[in-house]
This record gives C-alpha cells, sequence and structure tokens, in this order.
C-alpha cells in the first residue's frame, strides 16, 4: 500500500499499478470558442447509448440538461451576464458564458478511493472508469465527488459517469465529444501536451486583453493533484458551477481513522470502568 | 450571479456566487431511516458486544445473555437495513470482492462480517448452551470488533465532500461512541434484572455523558479548521437542529433517570427509552445536517473560496 492519497502524481496509471501504460489520456476545455451547440451532449449520449434524463425546462438560459448525472455526462453551462465588461469590444455590457462540463478524472479521485467493491478503477489511460457488471450501487462514490459529477441512476441502481469513452480509446480513438465539437472547445490528447497548449492559449487571450481568462483543474499542486480533464473559464469557477477548491476527501482519512481509534478506546474505557463496581 | 437562499440563517450571509444556485455537490443517495438507522444499530451492537464479553468476565450470566442477544439482533438487523439501501441490493456480496483500505466501507463491511458471525455464534452458544467455551471466544472476539463498529461509521460519513459531515470528523467517532455506550446501557437496563445491571447503567450515564459532549462541541464546530461557524450551521438549523436539540434533552433526561432508577424496572425502562430516542435523534439529526449542507451552494462556495483567496 504506498498508493499516494494526495499531491502531485506524475506516474498515475503506474500508482495504479500498470507496468508501461501509455500517456495519460486528456481533456482540455477551453469554454472561450464555445458556442452552446451541445454536440458534445449528443454526440456522448448517442456514442455510450444514454438514457434521456427528461424533458424539462428549467428556465436557466438554453441549459435543460441542469447539470452532470448519472444520464448526463457531457453537461453545457449557460451563464447570461450583463455587468461591466473589462474590454469593451463594442459588444455592450453583456455577455454569454458556455462552457461543457465533464467527470475530471482525478489524479486523486476520491470516487475511486472510496468505493467499496473495486467497481471504479483506474484504467492504462490514468483514467477513472465504473465497472457496469460490478457496481452494487451502495453510492458512497456519489457523496464522495468534489465536483458532483458521478450519479447513481434511479430504476438502474448503479453508478455511472463519463468513461472518457474507454472503448474508442482503446482503438485509438478520440471521445465522442471531442470529435463532434465543431470549434475545438473540447481537446483529446496527452495531458502533458494540452497543459503546454493551454497555457499557450492562455497567454494569448491575456495578451489580447481577456485578463479574466484563467485555467480550472490543471495545476497538480490543488486538492485533488490536477484534473485529468481540466478547463480554461472566463469567470470565477463558481459562476460554471464548479467548486472553487476541491480538495479529496481521503486526504484526511489517516487522521480520521486517528479520531475514530480514539473513539473505540474511549468506548472500551467508558465500559470497562462502568464493570468496575460491584453491583 | 448571486442567489441569495430563502430562509433565515444565524451566520450573517457572506456574497458568493453560484450556478443559478444550484448544488454543486450530488445530494447523498443514502436515505433515511435506512442510513440513520444503521448508524444506530452498528452503535448498539458494537457496544452491546463489548458489556456483554466484561459481564462475561465478571460473572454476570444475565447480562451477559441481554447483550450477547442485543449485539447478535442488532447486527441483523443493520446489515438488513445496508443491503436494502443499495441500488443492486442482490450484488450485496460485491462488498466482500475486495478489501480496500482507502473504503471505510469496504472496511466497514469486513468488520460488520466478522462482527455479525461472533455475535451470532455468542448469543446462538448463550441460547442453545452448545459449546459454552467457543461462545465465550466468539464474545471476546466480537468485544474487539464492536468497538471498531460503533465508531467506523464516523469515518463511514466524514470520508465525502459533504461539508458539514467531512469537517465534523473529529467529532463524529466520539458522538458515536457515546451514543453506542448509552444506546446499549438502555437496552440492557430494560431486558437484564436490576441486581445485575449496575454496569449497564453505569455505562449509559458515562456514555450520554459523552454524547452531549460531542454533540455540543459538533454543534458549535468547536476544533473545525475552516468557517467552523458557517460548517456546523446545519447542524444547529431546520429539521437537523431540532433533531439534535431533542436528541440532546431525551438523553440529559434519560441519563437523569438512569442515575435515580436504582432497582426500579419502570423507571429503567423509562429512562432506557429515552437514551434510546436520544440516540436515534442524533443519528437522523446528523444525516439530515449532511443532506443540507450538500444542498446548499454556499457551504461548498464560501469556504473554499476563502482558502483560494487566501492561498492557504
Ligand atoms: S470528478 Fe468526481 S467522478 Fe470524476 S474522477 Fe473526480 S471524483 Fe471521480
Ligand atoms: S455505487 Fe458502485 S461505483 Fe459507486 S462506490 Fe458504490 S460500488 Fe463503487
Amino acid at each position: 500500500m504506498n498508493h499516494r492519497l494526495h499531491g502531485p502524481l506524475t506516474d498515475v496509471a503506474e500508482d495504479a499499478g500498470y507496468a508501461d501504460p501509455p500517456e495519460r489520456a486528456g481533456f482540455f476545455t477551453d469554454t472561450s470558442v464555445c458556442i452552446g451547440c451541445k454536440a458534445c451532449e449528443v454526440a456522448c449520449k448517442e456514442w455510450n447509448a444514454i438514457p434521456d434524463d427528461g424533458f424539462a425546462l428549467t428556465g436557466m438560459s438554453y441549459d435543460n440538461t441542469g447539470a452532470l448525472g448519472a444520464s448526463t455526462w457531457r453537461h453545457v453551462a449557460f451563464v447570461e451576464q450583463s455587468k461591466p465588461r473589462e474590454v469593451d469590444d463594442g459588444a455592450g455590457s453583456s455577455r454569454w458564458l458556455m462552457a461543457s462540463d465533464v467527470c475530471k478524472h482525478c489524479t486523486h479521485a476520491a470516487c475511486l478511493d472510496v468505493c467499496p467493491t473495486g467497481a471504479l478503477f483506474r484504467t492504462e489511460f490514468a483514467t477513472v472508469v465504473v465497472q457496469q457488471d460490478i457496481c452494487n450501487g451502495c453510492a458512497y462514490c456519489v457523496s464522495a465527488c468534489p465536483y458532483g459529477v458521478i450519479d447513481r441512476r434511479e430504476g438502474d441502481g448503479r453508478a455511472w459517469k463519463c468513461t472518457m469513452c474507454y472503448d474508442r480509446l482503446g482503438d485509438g480513438m478520440e471521445p465522442a465529444c471531442a470529435k463532434a465539437c465543431p470549434t475545438d472547445s473540447i481537446q483529446y490528447g496527452p495531458l502533458d501536451e494540452l497543459r503546454e497548449r493551454a497555457k499557450e492559449r492562455l497567454g494569448d487571450l491575456h495578451d489580447q486583453g481577456v485578463t479574466e481568462a484563467r485555467l480550472y483543474g490543471e495545476d497538480e499542486n490543488d486538492g485533488v493533484g490536477g484534473d485529468g480533464a481540466f478547463f480554461l473559464l472566463l469567470d470565477e469557477p463558481e459562476v460554471y458551477g464548479l467548486p472553487p477548491d476541491p480538495v479529496v476527501t481521503t486526504r484526511d482519512l489517516t487522521a480520521m481513522w486517528k479520531w475514530a481509534g480514539g473513539a473505540a478506546a474511549a468506548l472500551v474505557g467508558c465500559a470497562a470502568v462502568s464493570f468496575l463496581g460491584r453491583r | 450571479m448571486p442567489r441569495p437562499g430563502g430562509e433565515e440563517r444565524m451566520v450573517p450571509r457572506a456574497e458568493f456566487q453560484s450556478y443559478y444556485g444550484r448544488p454543486i455537490l450530488k445530494r447523498p443517495r443514502w436515505k433515511a431511516p435506512h442510513m440513520p438507522g444503521y448508524l444506530y444499530l452498528g452503535g448498539l451492537s458494537g457496544a452491546a458486544a463489548t458489556m456483554a464479553a466484561l459481564a462475561d468476565a465478571t460473572g454476570r450470566e444475565r447480562l451477559s445473555l441481554t447483550g450477547r442477544l442485543t449485539a447478535a439482533t442488532a447486527a441483523v438487523a443493520g446489515s438488513a437495513l445496508l443491503i436494502a439501501e443499495l441500488g443492486r441490493p442482490e450484488r450485496f456480496l460485491h462488498m466482500l470482492r475486495v478489501f480496500k483500505p482507502t473504503s471505510p466501507m469496504s472496511v466497514g463491511s469486513w468488520v460488520l462480517a466478522a462482527h455479525g458471525g461472533l455475535t451470532g455464534a455468542a448469543a446462538a452458544s448463550a441460547v442453545t448452551g452448545i459449546a459454552p467455551p467457543l461462545g465465550r471466544a466468539a464474545g471476546v472476539g466480537a468485544a474487539l470488533t464492536g468497538p471498531v463498529l460503533a465508531t467506523y461509521t464516523g469515518v463511514l460519513i466524514a470520508d465525502t465532500a459533504v461539508p458539514a459531515w467531512h469537517e465534523g470528523y473529529r467529532h463524529l467517532p466520539l458522538l458515536f461512541a457515546g451514543s453506542a455506550l448509552a444506546s446499549a446501557g438502555a437496552a440492557a437496563m430494560a431486558f437484564a434484572p436490576p441486581e445485575e445491571a449496575g454496569p449497564a447503567r453505569r455505562m449509559a450515564v458515562l456514555g450520554a455523558g459523552l454524547e452531549l459532549a460531542a454533540a455540543g462541541t459538533l454543534e458549535h464546530g468547536t476544533g473545525m479548521r475552516e468557517h467552523p461557524e458557517l460548517i456546523s450551521e446545519p447542524y444547529r438549523t431546520g429539521r437537523a437542529g431540532t433533531l439534535l436539540r431533542a436528541a440532546r434533552w431525551l438523553t440529559a433526561a434519560g441519563a437523569a433517570g438512569t442515575l435515580v432508577a436504582g432497582r426500579s424496572r419502570t423507571t429503567a425502562v423509562l429512562s432506557g427509552l429515552a437514551l434510546t430516542g436520544g440516540a436515534l435523534c442524533t443519528r437522523f439529526g446528523v444525516f439530515h445536517a449532511g443532506l443540507v449542507s450538500a444542498e446548499d451552494p454556499r457551504y461548498t462556495v464560501v469556504p473554499q473560496r476563502a482558502r483560494r483567496s487566501t492561498g492557504a
């Protein structure tokens, strides 16, 4: 047991026991070029044969899917803002933010750490996938994910989320959402390369005066050891429904067990003391 | 866009942004009464097994019998609740496919399986009179698994992204330990003959004290690292707040009753009922506090935002 529970990790698949894994696969979602077409949502549903998730109108701009869930593995957020912009490009004082969200395939994935059955596992591409023939629907992963990604599909009883199209990766194809994206907002590739590309893109945007552009999930020193799927955002993460500073819960696991050990000792102590009297 | 929520709160509202006020975390899929019921039964079974072994060692036969029966029954009932909680109950044995130290539920499943077997054997031997030495050995084993079973549940729910549960990781195991002692003491003083139940009464009072102390610190966020006021708020407000206040009164009343019960069976039974009610309210209160803290993005965003801006 020398798996790291938090902190930077360069050899994620090796840490999980793969002898000679391929490069770590990743997504870089550049929301500055997202046009909100939802081709990714549709392609994901089609390729993965995901059932519908209801047909409600939410009243949240063009977003009628609402959030990631058991039957929504790509979710396009729409944020309409009317606040003064830092750059006046003649487009007026309102702007429309669009962003395609997805499972982050965390370096330290809480969902995977807590799964008691081994249904969730780390693939050779360092992604995180649920084995549907193993999952017994205990729902631990649902409460553990700091991004609120994975969920149990009611009626089916098992947990579901993005697999980064594990079946396609194995055949050397890119995931369905990246393939379908018409603007290359969703880019798939080796994570190291994507991180380089993202830094360049960020520099370009800053040079163009888009100072609010920032990367999210690219930092391997963050609370989850960096995301396999990271983003370029134009506002604070929480505006898109993303947690500002997520931490993998298992970072504190050792401390938790220490407190539990103390509590167990207290229980034994109290019980023993109770038997000291003669009656 | 800032979205102030509806009801009144005790903590002054910090400005925060969210996506249409929607939760960031998923609402836990665990449900009541299954999850809180299991938290109670696991505690009851664990502490009762410990008590039974001590009663054995000190020659209190009836108290030992009561403890063994309580421990075995609660373990079976708790396991049934856990299985009913699964999305695919027929796959419950997948819990024992692997042993994963990083998963408190995996560790807990193995402990529960061992504890269930040991308490079952100890109870069966006590009832049938078959192989008393083996029964006693099983009882000793269950006295080892018991304290783990009664307290690991604190780790189980704390090892999540749910703010009120996660930040409560220092308090929850102690709270559950105290509550378990009170529950097992309560059951024994109601079912065992009063002249043997002295230790059960003392255990109940000590447990109640521990439960009250731990609940007090949890509700005030004592010892929590970040935003203790805010993160502990769900334990003081709403349905969880009401349940935990009820728990405090019931537990205090039960403990007071136990102190004066002496050998009066009626007082013992009434005090036992109050303690049991208190223990159940504690578990349901903790459960609901978790749901609230997962569903309101404030509890996720505000502490994380503060962490980011201080660079901590
Ligand atoms: S984002 Fe959530 S579901 Fe995806 S790998 Fe990380 S913890 Fe697991
Ligand atoms: S619901 Fe399935 S995938 Fe999630 S933790 Fe439980 S067994 Fe693992």
